[in-house]
């Protein structure tokens, strides 16, 4: 037996293949990538026995090997190439014993290619309580594996389980020799001859799905092509033809091993059936929708609100003691003003992420989003999207890039292009820190609507909708643009509601948390110490002129006073400030000046940037007392010089707002949007179109409000 | 010819055959198989998408894909 054997979780969606996968690797699992593609892989280990540690993968979830999908393509990828790096030593199905019959669909396939298999069936308490029973033991000798009984949820059967799969480890697998559909023995010896040798199952997925396997080259696709000419074949045909006759042996052998015992015509309404009432109703279902978006929205804006002021003013705390304590010199300050303060500007919006992606995956996990897209698909239809576009627009509140990956799922292209180039729109939480501050500023914290809501609160999700109506409107605009026309479909299983298991949720939460502050976090401090050197720093002499000048034109100050002035004039001499400068006529009609022109370029590449920025610029605005330690206290005492009012009044606060929810301020994104459609007209139309709209809405809500 | 479009709420109906070969094979795989029993269990608000329990669990198509699954 290999030292670490390869395992392959594979089986249908919503059978059980996650939480399996997460009872078995509990916390010993770490994302990847799949060669080539973007798509989170999750490895984890599993001990088989003393010193024997498998590597458990973790696929998505398939019907069955003939992909409909992009994210379907990935397992087949995988399991039609040998020579794959993740081809595994062998595979554990899942199956959902409550639907057998379709769930062994896959699992024939998957053995007949070759795979030694374990058939692990899960679900046979819900089985049980629709009258089904059946009898693994003689469901084992019919399909010729191991069959484990295991209730993947609570973790029970893993003995077994660990059992089945050590037994089939060490046995010779003896694969069906026989495939139950008919087809041209010399066609496969011309496959065999001229891709290599292998078993007949391979050669026939290899020539039916060609254009889908990355193995093979332009060459080798137009080799299959005309030998599917030579034979007459018709993938389409062969593989109903494969279905109907799997179903036909599958059919025999589960009336043998399973045991239904009649239920009334009429059976007692489950809580599924109560709730879809409700949920799919008319009306009831978009105003329970409506309901939960708000209050997701009410609930991360003033529960995030108490961790994230501790962390603020611990991160202003931290400098503070750091600037006393130490000695002073430039590189304190770059610790302080320039490490520390862009680190902070990351860490603060973490409580946030973790509240939406926790509500996201609540959504995900009980079953109640696929209602979602059932009542919304009608609606979506209408503006050139789709049904299953609500799960990336709603992840996309979350983060755009995820929110894209999960556009694979929709299986007509232009459906899945337009939901790609309108998901950005959807005020992600890179957007968050952005409007917290400045809601906070412009928008009076005790108000509230009708007595209950916080006004900041409303003031958010009317953000938050404004983002989903122009990405809904954008779609429109694409689905006239674009002319394709091309079959989109909408067949899904609606699975019966779920309890959330909360050791997944909390490590998907862990996992995708994770990823967020690292990825985010060094691009955020890469820009903050880039910026502080830009801001410390000026052409030639310019710093020792700006302290002189400020010296001479004002030989009465003195003190924290006369170091406030230095301090500001320095950073307007400094190279950051004349970028600024350059900027300025440009960003005038929006009510910017350079100091937020600053902003606008740090946080070009990544938007999350701008509240670290704004922390850079106003630390380096010199001393301060110990009421103005935050950012947000410092953005507030900034004055006009023109008006001499407040800076950051209702017009100045409203236009920044609308400019960051339009503009497309993300490299991650764009590059997403490249890897997705395989082509750089998407993301630069991406990026032009939505910095258009930022610049134009910007300056239209400038000049109304002003 | 009936097909699975033509249920109300709570009609029960048996796949006879499909009419659309393209959509049939995804049909097969996710369960509806020709002498299978479907039952109408939801109409989206508009209309459309809607539900049916096949195979022991719930499935939603859009109605033109319903249209293509002939049942008696």
């Amino acid at each position: 037996m290999k030292k670490s054997p390869k395992i392959a979780l594979i089986g249908n969606p919503n059978a059980g293949k996650s939480s399996l996968f997460n009872s078995l690797t509990g916390l010993r699992q770490k994302t990847g990538n799949f060669p080539g593609v973007t798509m989170d892989k999750l490895i984890g280990k599993w001990n088989l026995e003393t010193g024997t540690e498998a590597e458990i993968l973790d696929l998505p979830g398939i019907y069955s090997i003939y992909p409909k999908s992009v994210d379907e393509q990935v397992v087949i990828n995988i399991l039609a190439n040998p020579q794959h790096p993740d081809y595994p030593d062998m595979a554990i199905v899942v199956a959902d014993a409550s639907n057998l019959k379709r769930n062994l669909l896959l699992f024939s396939q998957v053995r007949d290619l070759g795979i030694p298999t374990v058939l692990a069936l899960n679900m046979i308490d819900v089985a049980e309580n629709s009258g089904i029973v059946i009898n693994s033991f003689k469901l084992a000798k019919e399909l010729n594996v191991e069959v484990a009984e295991v209730n993947a949820k609570k973790g029970i059967g893993l003995n077994g389980l660990r059992l089945a799969v050590n037994k089939t480890l060490e046995q010779r697998f003896n694969s069906n020799d026989s495939l139950p559909v008919e087809y041209s023995p010399e066609l496969i010896d011309e496959i065999k001859e001229q891709y290599g040798d292998t078993d007949d199952y391979h050669a026939l997925l290899w020539l039916s799905e060609h254009d889908n396997l990355k193995q093979f080259n332009t060459e080798q696709r137009v080799g299959f092509d005309k030998l599917q000419e030579k034979y007459g074949w018709n993938s389409q045909k062969f593989q109903a033809q494969e279905t109907v006759s799997r179903y036909a042996v599958l059919n025999e052998i589960v009336d043998g091993c399973l045991h239904q015992i009649p239920v009334e015509d009429e059976p007692v309404k489950t809580w599924t059936d109560r709730l879809d009432k409700v949920f799919l109703h008319q009306f009831w279902g978009y105003f329970v929708f409506l309901g939960i978006l708000f209050v997701m929205f009410q609930a991360v804006f003033t529960w995030a609100a108490y961790p994230q002021d501790l962390i603020d003013n611990g991160v202003a705390w931290l400098n503070q003691y750091l600037k006393d304590t130490l000695p002073e010199s430039q590189l304190v300050n770059l610790l302080t003003d320039g490490l520390i303060a862009g680190i902070g500007g990351v860490v603060v919006f973490v409580p946030q992420i973790v509240f939406l992606f926790l509500f996201i995956s609540l959504l995900e996990e009980t079953g109640y989003m696929s209602r979602v897209m059932f009542i919304m698909d009608k609606l979506m239809r209408r503006f050139g999207l789709n049904g299953k576009s609500v799960v990336p627009l709603i992840s996309g509140v979350a983060c755009a890039v995820p929110a894209i990956m999960s556009t694979r799922s929709i299986g007509s292209w232009k459906d899945r292009l337009i939901t790609i180039m309108v998901t950005p729109l959807m005020s992600c939480s890179a957007r968050l820190p952005i409007y917290t501050v400045l809601i906070a500023l412009v928008v009076p914290e005790k108000s509230t609507l009708f007595g209950i809501f916080s006004l900041q609160g409303v003031a958010l999700f009317g953000l938050y909708l404004l983002g989903f109506g122009m990405a809904i409107l954008s779609a429109w605009i694409l689905k006239v643009l674009l002319k394709a026309k091309e079959r989109s479909y909408f067949i899904m299983e609606l699975p019966s509601y779920k309890g959330p298991r909360f050791k997944h949720i909390m490590i998907s939460l862990l996992n995708s948390t994770k990823a967020f502050v690292f990825e985010a976090g060094k691009i955020i401090v890469a820009i903050s110490i880039v910026l502080w050197v830009m801001a410390s720093y000026g052409p030639g002499n310019a710093m020792q002129e700006a302290e002189q000048k400020v010296k001479t034109e004002n030989p009465t100050l003195t003190g924290a006073d006369l170091e406030n002035k230095i301090a500001a004039q320095k950073l307007e001499s400094s190279y950051a400030g004349h970028f600024g400068k350059v900027l300025e006529p440009a960003i005038k009609p929006l009510g910017y000046d350079w100091k937020i022109g600053i902003a606008l370029l740090t946080s070009f590449a990544a938007r999350e940037v701008f509240v670290g920025t704004m922390s850079t610029i106003y630390s380096l605005g010199g001393e301060v007392d110990d009421e103005n330690t935050t950012v947000m206290n410092r953005m507030r005492a900034e004055i006009n010089p023109e008006t001499g009012k407040p800076m950051y009044d209702a017009a100045l606060g409203f236009s920044l707002m609308i400019f960051y929810a339009f503009a497309m301020q993300c490299m991650s994104t764009l590059a997403t949007t490249y890897r997705e459609t395989k082509s750089w007209r998407y993301p630069a139309i991406q990026l032009v179109y939505m910095t258009t709209l930022a610049y134009l809405s910007a300056f239209i809500v400038y000049q109304l409000l002003k | 010819m009936r097909t699975v479009a033509d249920l109300k709420i709570g009609e029960k109906g048996v796949i006879v055959s499909f009419s659309d070969e393209l959509l049939s094979l995804k049909l097969l795989e996710m369960g509806c198989l020709p002498g299978t029993q479907v039952t109408m269990t939801h109409i989206a608000p508009f209309g459309d998408p809607i539900a049916v329990k096949v195979s022991g669990y719930v499935l939603s198509m859009r109605k033109d894909e319903a249209s293509t699954i002939v049942v008696a």
